[in-house]
């Protein structure tokens, strides 16, 4: 049975609607990236299954006692608010101190209890809202544009460490992202989504799909070479300096 | 026993002052982490219709302010909510409550209004039943904050994390708007309309320099509060100073010592 499955889901924000006729479901386990450009309505399309939002039509099913941990795509604490990191990780409940050091280790970041979440850096604040969304034992980890800031050797560490977490949990992961040559390679399934679903399937199947290169042109191709070596393109278009893409080097 | 020494005018200003010290410290945190710190000035504003349209119809002035504020408070957010700016919102509501209550208190008969009572409070003169009033409103804000405590704080730190954890943040929302309205109901007495957000604000404000996390800050900025009222009370009593503004001079003071303490350990720190 899919831990969450959606039928027919229109939806805006008052004005036309962003997401029309989107179907989606996702199985234990699994993990699913959904890519698109800005605007696409990829956010509203997570905020419509974590149930934030309702959809104008069609409707979402979750499995009954879900466990989720949601990581949001950004959050600014201000600055007038005290908070150690291991408070935010008791909100709302209360998590005793040896519980928060365990998820705490989980994520990397094990000395950081007593530290204030305003002093963090951009990584290791992502860090501490997976660290968050661990305490729920999640059966599903939804993560929106979780590494946005970061550099590059950042994002990668940080989906190698959802990576490992999941073959440790076996926890289902749903992530948003545009940063789809490094989360691709570990998707078993990727939704390309421009307001409705454009093409959907493995990562090599949708890199290959005329739909999506339609919406990501050629110019993101060059990155896919990550994973996938063969060159099925020509690097004839213009690009300042075709050859010199870092991920080329890697081994 | 405790009947005779509510007959001593001085202790049942203490009394009134410490109470409402204590749940506009605690308040007063939700008002700046949220940045309401105008939504309070706008709600407290009201407060002037609402003692005229209580004298009109000669009902309770805390009843009349309590729903006045409420209302106030209720406009702006639905306002807001339909896309107008907040600040916009605010300075049109507030300053129009403002006027409007001091246009309608001048057709009252002058021997039944001393505005100035209610501008800036008029703490000496708290009677049995306004001590009564005062506790009870103060008790309630405060047991309102502790019972949604931890969902207020998720909610201020982020509505989407609320949201995925079950909490609504609508609802939370519209108790700190209850709260606002009771804390400037019981306030008006005491510091009166034009200082009543000076309370929410500056206890809270001096607190953030000393506090890591945000239960010690609340806790801080009542005892900062609960401080500045007795020293603004014993300061009117010596010096003949109007008890109000001597409350809020004496926590003005207050947050400057600590503003500097700060800048001071940030120095050091850095030197280190």
């Amino acid at each position: 049975m899919s831990l969450i499955a959606a039928r027919g889901l229109t939806a805006g924000f008052g004005g036309p609607p962003v997401l029309r006729d989107v179907d989606f479901r996702i199985d234990p386990a699994e993990i699913v990236t959904i890519v698109g450009p800005n605007g696409a309505g990829k956010t509203l399309l997570l905020r419509l299954l974590l149930g934030i939002q309702r959809p104008d039509a069609g409707r979402v099913m979750r499995k009954a006692g879900l466990r989720l941990g949601y990581v949001p795509q950004r959050l600014h604490i201000d600055a007038a608010l005290p908070m150690t990191v291991g408070r935010f990780l008791s909100l709302p409940l209360r998590q005793g101190a040896a519980r928060q050091r365990a998820v705490l280790t989980d994520v990397g970041l094990p000395d950081l209890r007593g530290q204030q979440m305003t002093t963090l850096s951009g990584g290791q604040f992502q860090r501490v809202l997976l660290a968050r969304a661990l305490l729920a034992e999640p059966e599903l980890l939804v993560l929106d544009e979780p590494t946005q800031g970061m550099d590059q050797p950042g994002i990668a560490a940080f989906y190698r460490l959802v990576e490992g977490l999941r073959s440790r949990l076996g926890c289902a992961v749903l992530s948003v992202s545009h940063d789809l040559h490094v989360v691709m390679s570990a998707s078993d399934r990727v939704i390309c989504l421009n307001g409705h679903v454009c093409c959907e399937g493995s990562p090599r199947v949708v890199s290959a799909a005329p739909e999506y290169r339609a919406l990501f042109g050629l110019g993101t191709a060059g990155a896919l070479a990550l994973y996938r070596h063969d060159h099925d393109h020509d690097h004839e278009h213009d690009h300042p300096n075709p050859h010199a893409h870092p991920e080329d080097a890697a081994p | 026993m405790i009947a005779a020494v509510l007959d001593d005018f001085f202790l049942r200003a203490l009394l009134a002052g410490l109470f409402v010290a204590v749940a506009a410290g605690m308040l007063g945190c939700f008002v700046v982490w949220r940045r309401m710190a105008y939504f309070g000035d706008a709600t407290a504003h009201a407060a002037i219709l609402g003692v005229a349209l209580a004298l009109a119809f000669s009902v309770s002035i805390f009843a009349g302010v309590l729903l006045v504020a409420l209302a106030v408070a209720v406009i702006v957010s639905t306002l807001a909510g339909r896309g107008w700016a907040m600040d916009t919102t605010l300075g049109v509501l507030a300053h129009s409550s403002l006027a409007f209550g001091l246009v309608a208190v001048s057709f009252l008969p002058a021997v039944r209004v001393d505005l100035s009572a209610y501008l800036f409070g008029d703490i000496l003169a708290v009677g049995r039943g306004d001590l009564a009033v005062i506790a009870v409103g103060a008790v309630l804000v405060v047991g309102l904050l502790a019972w949604r405590w931890s969902a207020l704080l998720t909610a201020t730190l982020s509505e989407d994390l609320a949201h995925a954890a079950g909490i609504r943040p609508a609802r939370e929302r519209l108790v700190l708007t209850l709260a606002l309205a009771l804390v400037v109901a019981v306030s008006l007495k005491v510091v009166g309309a034009l200082l009543i957000a000076a309370m929410l604000i500056i206890p809270a404000a001096t607190a953030r320099t000393f506090a890591r996390g945000p239960e010690a800050m609340a806790g801080l900025a009542a005892g900062i509060g609960a401080v500045a009222v007795a020293g603004g009370l014993g300061l009117s009593l010596h010096l003949d100073t109007p008890a109000g503004p001597s409350i809020v001079a004496l926590a003005a003071v207050a947050f400057a010592l600590s503003a500097s303490l700060g800048a001071l350990a940030l120095r050091i720190a850095g030197r280190r």
